[in-house]
């Protein structure tokens, strides 16, 4: 074939440029979609509840995941600071996940019971008020808005629809969960279970 | 990954590769010569025309270069599906035998110190370096780079203890957490607004900074009553369910009296969290030994 042939026609040409690209996407990403490793969740893996998810959600709003990662990766100076390695089974119900890509603060992924309630509240308020040297921002007002309620049920049957199992118990009494519930209240409990399930931290 | 999977990226691997390097000799055949020439390619766009060279010899050695490189990496590292690689390497075992170099280096050195008697490991000027770094990266955050606290978080270099400064006290505080809890009005769920001001008056009193003496006074009755289970007659606190001692001027939650009524009527709940599992068991015994050497 020379090159002529393939200059002039121009479906032959986007056939075979995409044939050429998507030899990456072939080998590397799509045999991920039928790993058991990579979607099936790990033992003891529960979908957010109502006010984690709110959480989630707040967290995702504040962009907290720009300045900080979820992925603790298999190198030791990262085991000793922060826990197990993240393994991708305890992400098969984020969606999307929070991974981020840079760590303007530390990585969060096995955050949870590290610090108490009273802590995170503090911290959030005002961070410098506990860690002098901080640069991350406090969110006020997280303590004077309430969770919001009224769309927690769509977003769940949203998850649910995508194969996060949540039951329509759960979806039912959700709005009611959250309730008169403060905005800090929802992002505390959701960082408050990040990394717990894998329960050998080192 | 399945057989199927397996051959999937195998054929497509190695076809992209092998591919490439077709696509370069394949390309090449067409050349008329070896070296550059005026000839041109014959076709001429808006005039433009283009000479009918070959590859620059570096770039195409280059080219097949990274061919060959991608064969032998495959060969050596995991690439090809199920294929392990002639290296056997993979991300957890290098991350495992870095463990393991490092327990070498280091297993001794804390194996030593974890038998070391807490008293006398505070007196370790080597063991105390070791635990200073600990602290600065496990419980300054809370506690402050100086162990001297913060509101809500207690002040460690002082001899005011909230569950008690023995080394096992110590020790236990750190491995297991500490879970403390005071009820809003203590036992005294009733107790009135004036009842507030008057035992606040009275935990003031212990100090000598109480804002009315009268109502100090009025306050013992409903201190004897709300608070002595678990702050004692005489309020100096009972370690065993962490409730501190109100009479030596020493505050977690402030000292005012506004902070203290505060305090009185919503209660505190307070947390240590547990580092068991966090931290390995020397390291806890080094820390508990580095706290117990700020105030021993």
């Amino acid at each position: 074939m020379n090159h002529e042939t393939i200059e002039k026609n121009l479906g032959l040409m986007i056939v075979l440029i995409i044939l050429t690209i998507s030899g990456g996407f072939l080998a590397e990403v799509v045999p991920l979609f039928f790993h058991k490793e990579v979607n099936q969740p790990i033992e003891g893996l529960e979908p957010l509840s109502a006010l984690e998810l709110e959480g989630r959600d707040i967290y995702i709003r504040e962009g907290c995941h720009v300045c900080h990662t979820q992925q603790i990766r298999p190198f030791r100076a990262e085991t000793e600071r922060y826990g197990h390695y993240s393994v991708a089974g305890e992400f098969v119900y984020d969606r999307p996940f929070l991974w981020g890509s840079k760590r303007t603060g530390p990585d969060l992924a096995r955050v949870g019971g590290r610090y108490s309630d009273a802590w995170q509240r503090q911290h959030l308020f005002d961070p410098r008020s506990v860690v002098p040297e901080s640069n991350m921002p406090a969110f006020p007002w997280l303590f004077e808005n309430r969770a919001d309620h009224g769309s927690i049920e769509a977003r769940m049957k949203t998850l649910q629809t995508l194969g996060v199992p949540y039951t329509d118990e759960q979806i039912a009494s959700a709005a009611d969960e959250l309730k008169g519930k403060f905005e800090i209240e929802a992002l505390v409990a959701y960082l408050q279970q990040l990394g717990t399930v894998l329960s050998e931290k080192r | 990954m399945s057989t199927f999977w397996s051959v999937w990226v195998i054929v497509i691997v190695l076809g992209t590769i092998f591919g490439c390097a077709w696509l370069l000799l394949a390309t090449r055949k067409g050349q008329t010569n070896d070296t550059e020439t005026e000839n041109t390619t014959g076709h001429s766009y808006d005039g433009i025309e283009e000479y009918d060279n070959p590859l620059p010899k570096w770039w195409f050695y280059l080219y097949l270069g990274t061919c060959v490189f991608a064969l032998g990496y495959l060969a050596l590292y995991p690439g090809l599906g199920n294929y392990e690689g002639l290296l056997g390497w993979t991300s957890t075992n290098q991350w495992e035998a870095e463990v393991q170099e490092a327990e070498e280096k280091y297993g001794p050195i804390y194996a030593q110190f974890g038998e070391t008697p807490i008293p006398e490991l505070a007196q370790n000027e080597d063991a105390m370096k070791i635990g200073q770094r600990l602290f600065a990266n496990n419980c300054s955050v809370c506690h402050g780079t100086a162990a001297r606290g913060q509101v809500g978080f207690p002040n460690l270099t002082d001899d005011d203890w909230l569950w008690g400064g023995e080394p096992e006290q110590i020790l236990h505080s750190i491995a297991k957490g500490r879970q403390g809890n005071m009820t809003p009005k203590g036992v005294m769920p009733n107790m009135t607004n004036e009842q507030v001001d008057q035992v606040v008056n009275y935990v003031l009193s212990f100090s000598g900074r109480e804002k009315d003496a009268e109502a100090a006074e009025a306050g013992a009755a409903v201190f004897a009553q709300a608070c002595t289970a678990c702050h004692g007659a005489d309020g100096t606190g009972m370690q065993a369910v962490g409730a501190p001692n109100l009479t030596d001027n020493i505050w977690l939650y402030g000292s005012t009296y506004e902070w203290i009524k505060e305090t009185v009527v919503n209660g505190r709940q307070n947390q240590m969290p547990a580092q068991e599992g966090r931290l390995t068991d020397d390291q806890i015994h080094i820390l508990a030994a580095y706290v117990y050497s700020l105030s021993n």
